[in-house]
């Protein structure tokens, strides 16, 4: 949330969405009417634009936005029951107003999506307006503090000016006027899903701290016969759970900067009418935001799973993460359809380069293909010599990996369309190959920045650390994908020293593995978690906070009264 | 009416669908049985759960309550038995939604560890729910390593006593269901001394809350350990004990006894108790894994052939989203693993029926085997399980994420199974462990259980596949996953024989291991998988068009296996990277066979609509009216906004007046 990190809040979405696009799409005499009443909390507003039967699609929305010149007003309706609105959040029963997205009519023509702000509730009441029906769409796996809201709206009829008019505009007889350029929405998806890479770090960062140091306050079993019990991040199995996942943190949360800082960068070009780096920005962001919310979420699971039962208990805290983060798979941009925008993107570019040209930016790679290209047919091994201690070394290594999925996805794609499939159908056949090649891709990426990084760092002990754990992040993503490797012919004499130096890197972080938690600095407050306390004290707490269980507020629970006593008496 | 992209699956489907349902079931009869059954349950208003998703920990807890005092009422009326073929099917029908499953566990342990007197008199009492028992073995600092449990039980002479303590704040039991609140007994794990010598874990009766006003006893204290990610409805509890004495015969003494000199008493063996371990351990598989599994998949996918989204190609209506080759590969090999289970759990029922028998007649040759069986197996297939929910759930995009679909509780329950009844890393060590002694009897030509007798010839090999088609042969894909196991078990074994050449003590090789090992025992249990649904296949001879799409899906888990972890197929070369582009290539053409089959799989599986519990699962798909309906019920929806009154109202209009 905005005011809590980690934590989200009813009025998010008017802090998040509705504020900013008033700033970015309103003219200033809409910002006149709107803004200073919403910054002052007058109006709370929320942005509905998820419809029940359709999401990241935008294009298939339903809702509609009719212009009537008579009256100067737009009609809005939800013609269907899958055009409800469904999902925003704060709209259920906080928000009072809300920018709605809806296909505009004009003169009789569908204009595509726009942006209309839409009153929904009684100033001063509260209650819903006449041909408004809005509500709760009821509880969810996570975000309870959030009334996620729907939006039915039966010819609700809104002033002309309430239609966002900085780009495109409705004259007050019916004529639309275009929009100068659709890439600048871009923009905004752009930085939004950056958001995400870095939430992707910081909570995995947090599920980490806690099974890190839990895994340190607990003792269990034994290791050597007639010894105490060890902490359970002795334990081989454990270490091998846990710190590929933190090396994991640390290389997402360098990733999340790079992001940021090449969005700030580019959006300075923007604004000097530059747009030459946006697709590739926001190919690469929508596969990075899938890349690394996956892996979180999934990591986040591990860490719970390593916390056994007690991961389990809502006092550990890493439910409470999970819940809050997994969304992020399927908001701003459903992952497997981000995954093939950006496989779109890397398609294009190595189709430039099969055509004699050459790419610039993170693609450049598919630059040596070309060179490469005497082999017809079939997708060879090429033997790449790998050091498996140098960073640099294993980023040519998946760099050989993506470039080889990249060109086998083309191919194939190329043999669906030589089969006369048609252009959409042959992009379908071929989607779970498209899916690899991005994922490879993203992954090569993450370990260049992962690496590149090393050179910054002036500390020598710190850098030292940080080159363990960008070995063991990589070295542990091949073995997890030899299959890939091994095709490529990476490896083909390292193979059998891989998996001992992943274990090795185990042993070498172990020492540094409760400090390199502490590093993130998260305060106990925000971790929210009693296994993950920084005092470790976590059995007498979790016992102080079982107390609190609403189930204990009397001695006797009143379904004794009302169930068990009849039955006991009566048998 | 059912919606027409729904419908329309429905009349294209290769096989009966009903037919498919009886096989399932083991024969139409026990299809009959099993909704006859289910609609008893289903029509008595007490045991609804429709208003589940909105309830809370508190209201869930009494729920629980309410329907298990109602079931016993229930199965009088309808004259069923805990013993008899219905029970069962009572508990699918319930969705396990109910109290008193550690009773059930407390009864269990007084019949396996308790002497012929004590099950005559406590047996009787909890069966006629004159106490509720609940089972105290876990505590806050020890789970799975029970020889760790820090509780203690002192014998005292003087009044042929136990004397039962928790020594420190790690000592406190912690998670047993039913103990919060509703328990009045339990059965406590303590460390056993007797004249200041300690005889290990022994299980102890102890009363701990009264039977007249259900107040706490003296020296008890006892709670609800609080809200965990599922199990609202169960009082997972703690429990302290100070000084609390009881007598010498509450210690549970079918195979130990200390008698009233204090002189301990060891008699009997202890491996039938053993046996009781790992039939519970195999009993979940279908309960808590198979069938959650085959709920998820029945939801997502039909689902997913409602939801249209984005066109496949220009100017035609939007695609079903199972039309998508990512969707298909998300969702079809996640059925195809809960049918895989569901064959494999036959497999280790007939497996363990031979095995009891077998020990009946005090021939314990199969416990090592069966116990690596159900340690292994469980831990296989709940991990595979809980991942293969989890995608369902994404798969579902946002509207997965609503409870009202029915997949966020479906989640959090089935991983859950990954922890209980051993955590699976350990179990999956003993497995290997197995594994690891067989391979090296094996290979000193000594007998192994006839499942391991492949570990004997490993050789090198290579996988003879030419085309494509070639891996749609059960025998070479059965083939492939035998020499992987049998690969990933023998270079572990000669690693840790190589430690332990090389001077370094045996446990630490062995701890230096653990990784491999894990790997191998998940190897060996997935091979067995293969192998058990190919065999399940080829006996279906009879039903042509079932035993059609079963091959398929058959074949659809195998190569799915293979091209999810290519690595270990290509390491040694046993599968060529030129055969692997095959593997792909055939697995990716099966999803496009299977998906015109994808819902009469499901509804083969016959889950009525209020056992799914989802709106987005329903047997006639009208998905968006149903979320339209439920979300109406929110209870946030009836009353008037509270947060509006209090914080929302004065913001507002201090606003409003300072404007």
């Amino acid at each position: 949330s905005f005011v809590h990190r980690g934590r989200p809040e009813p009025l998010d979405l008017h802090l998040g969405m509705f504020l900013p696009t008033l700033l970015t799409q309103a003219t200033p005499e809409q910002q006149d009417r709107f803004f200073m009443p919403a910054w002052n909390l007058e109006i709370i507003g929320t942005y509905a634009q998820t419809e029940m039967g359709h999401g990241t699609h935008l294009r298939g929305l339903e809702t509609t936005a009719t212009y009537d010149p008579a009256t100067q007003e737009f009609i809005l309706n939800s013609p269907t029951v899958t055009s409800i609105k469904w999902w925003p959040g704060g709209l259920g029963k906080t928000s009072n107003h809300a920018i709605v997205l809806a296909q505009l009519y004009t003169q009789g023509q569908c204009k595509g999506l726009h942006a209309f702000i839409v009153p929904l509730r009684q100033l001063g009441t509260h209650e819903p307006l006449p041909g408004i029906t809005v509500g709760d769409i009821g509880p969810k796996f996570g975000y309870d503090e959030m009334d996620n809201g729907y939006l039915k709206m039966d010819n609700f009829r809104i002033p002309r000016e309430n239609m966002l008019m900085k780009y495109a505009q409705v004259e007050p007889d019916g004529t639309y006027v275009k929009p100068l350029s659709d890439k600048l929405t871009y923009g905004t998806m752009v930085f939004i899903r950056s958001l995400i890479v870095g939430d992707s770090a910081r909570s995995l960062s947090r599920a980490c701290t806690i099974a890190i140091r839990y895994s340190a306050v607990r003792h269990q079993s034994e290791l050597k016969p007639g010894e105490p019990e060890p902490q359970i991040l002795d334990y081989q199995t454990q270490q091998y759970k846990l710190f590929p996942l933190l090396a994991t943190a640390y290389a997402f949360h360098f990733v999340g900067a790079y992001i940021k800082h090449t969005y700030h960068r580019i959006s300075g070009d923007i604004h000097k009418g530059d747009l030459s780096e946006l697709p590739e920005l926001h190919a690469l962001t929508a596969g990075l935001k899938a890349f690394t919310s996956w892996t979180a979420s999934a990591g986040i699971e591990e860490c719970r799973m390593a916390c056994g039962g007690h991961g389990y208990s809502r006092c550990s805290g890493i439910p409470d993460i999970y819940v809050t983060f997994t969304p992020s798979c399927t908001y701003e941009g459903e992952n497997t359809v981000m995954m093939l925008q950006t496989a779109r993107f890397i398609v294009k570019s190595y189709t430039q380069v099969s055509s004699g040209q050459q790419v610039t930016g993170m693609v450049s790679y598919l630059n040596d293909l070309s060179r490469q290209r005497i082999q017809p047919q079939h997708v060879a091994a090429r033997s790449v010599a790998v050091r498996i201690n140098d960073p640099l070394s294993l980023v040519e290594a998946y760099k050989a990996r993506a470039s080889r999925l990249v060109e086998a996805a083309a191919k194939n794609l190329q043999a669906e369309l030589n089969h006369r499939k048609s252009k959409e159908d042959a992009w379908n056949r071929t989607s779970v190959d498209l899916v690899r090649a991005s994922e490879a891709h993203c992954h090569y990426v993450i370990v260049k920045l992962f690496a590149a990084k090393l050179a910054e760092i002036s500390n020598a002990a710190v850098r030292a650390v940080l080159t363990e754990l960008c070995l063991l992040y990589a070295l542990y993503g091949i073995s997890k994908n030899t299959g890939d490797f091994l095709q490529v012919g990476v490896f083909l004499q390292h193979f059998k020293s891989l998996e001992p130096r992943v274990k090795e890197l185990l042993a070498i972080i172990r020492p540094n593995a409760v400090a390199l938690v502490d590093s993130f600095d998260f305060h106990d407050v925000h971790l929210g978690s009693v296994l993950g306390r920084y005092d470790g004290n976590v059995y007498e707490n979790m016992f102080e906070w079982a107390k609190k269980s609403p189930l204990n507020k009397t001695e006797v629970h009143e379904s004794f009264h009302k169930h068990l006593k009849s039955m006991q008496s009566k048998l | 009416s059912v919606n027409p992209d729904l419908a329309s699956e429905r009349q294209t489907a290769s096989f009966s669908v009903e037919k498919l349902t009886a096989w399932l079931d083991g024969g139409a009869e026990h299809t009959q049985l099993r909704r006859a059954v289910v609609e008893a349950i289903e029509r008595d208003p007490v045991f609804s759960r429709e208003n589940q998703y909105f309830q809370s920990q508190n209201e869930r807890y009494e729920e629980a309550v309410k329907k298990a005092v109602h079931l016993q009422k229930k199965m009088h009326e309808m004259g069923w038995t805990e013993n008899g073929p219905e029970f069962k099917y009572i508990y699918r029908a319930l969705s396990g939604d109910i109290a008193f499953l550690l009773h059930r566990i407390f009864i269990r342990s007084i019949s396996v560890l308790g002497s012929d007197k004590q099950i005559a008199k406590w047996i009787p009492l909890a069966t006629r729910y004159q106490l509720i028992g609940s089972y105290a073995q876990t505590e806050l600092g020890h789970g799975t390593y029970l020889q760790g449990l820090k509780t203690t039980a002192v014998f005292d002479i003087t009044t042929q006593e136990f004397i039962l303590n928790t020594p420190n704040i790690s000592a406190i039991k912690w998670w047993p269901g039913d103990m919060g609140r509703s328990a009045t007994h339990t059965v406590v794990f303590a460390q056993l001394y007797i004249h200041g010598k300690c005889y290990g874990v022994h299980p102890f009766i102890v009363q701990i809350r009264s039977l007249q006003d259900h107040s706490l006893c003296p020296g008890i204290a006892a709670g609800d350990i609080g809200p965990k990610m599922n199990f609202q409805h169960t009082d997972n509890g703690y429990l302290l004990l100070q000084n609390v004495r009881v007598p010498r015969e509450n210690m549970l003494s079918k195979f130990c006894e200390v008698q009233p000199d204090g002189t301990y008493v060891r008699q009997g063996s202890q491996k039938i108790n053993y046996f009781t371990m790992t039939t519970v351990r195999i009993s979940l598989i279908s309960d808590e894994v198979v069938i959650p599994l085959m709920k998820a998949c029945t939801i997502a996918i039909r689902y997913s052939v409602v939801r249209r989204q984005s066109k496949l190609k220009p100017g035609e209506q939007e695609a079903k989203i199972l039309d998508y080759q990512t969707q298909q590969e998300k969702l079809l090999p996640q059925l195809a693993a809960a049918y895989a289970f569901h064959f494999i759990n036959n497999y280790l029922q007939e497996l363990f029926n031979r095995g009891y028998r077998e020990i009946q007649r005090k021939n314990f040759n199969m416990l090592p085997e069966l116990h690596a069986f159900s340690s292994g197996f469980k831990a296989m297939v709940t991990q595979y399980g809980t991942s293969a929910v989890e995608i369902c759930l994404r798969a579902c995009g946002g509207h997965g994420y609503s409870l009202l679909s029915g997949l966020p509780s479906l989640y959090t329950k089935i991983l859950a199974s990954c922890i209980y009844e051993g955590e699976n890393t350990i179990l999956l060590l003993q497995t290997a462990r197995f594994l690891i002694k067989c391979f090296t009897a094996a290979s000193t030509g000594q007998p192994v259980p006839p499942s391991v007798t492949y570990l004997a010839a490993v050789t090198p090999g290579k996988c003879p596949a030419k085309t494509k088609l070639d891996f749609l042969s059960p025998d070479i894909y059965t083939e492939a996953y035998q020499h992987m196991a049998a690969r990933l078990i023998s270079s572990t074994a000669a690693k840790l024989h190589d430690l332990i050449q090389s001077g370094v003590k045996k446990h630490d090789a062995w701890n230096q291991c653990t990784v491999q090992l894990v790997q191998a025992a998940k190897a060996h249990c997935h091979y067995i998988t293969v192998k058990n649904f190919a065999e399940t296949v080829e006996k279906l001879e009879t039903q042509a068009g079932i035993q059609k799409i079963m091959k398929h899906l058959c074949d659809l888990f195998a190569l799915h296996g293979i091209f999810s972890n290519a690595g270990v197929f290509l390491h040694d070369g046993y599968i060529s990277g030129a055969q692997m582009d095959m593997v792909t290539a055939s697995y990716l053409d099966l999803l496009a066979v299977i998906r015109k089959d994808a819902v009469p799989l499901v509804d083969a599986f016959d889950f009525t609509d209020k056992t799914l519990n989802s709106a987005l699962g329903s047997y006639d798909g009208q998905v968006y009216q149903r979320l339209y309906e439920w979300a109406q019920k929110s209870p946030t929806n009836k009353q008037t906004n509270p947060a509006y009154k209090k914080y929302l109202k004065p913001l507002l209009h201090n606003t409003l007046s300072k404007l």
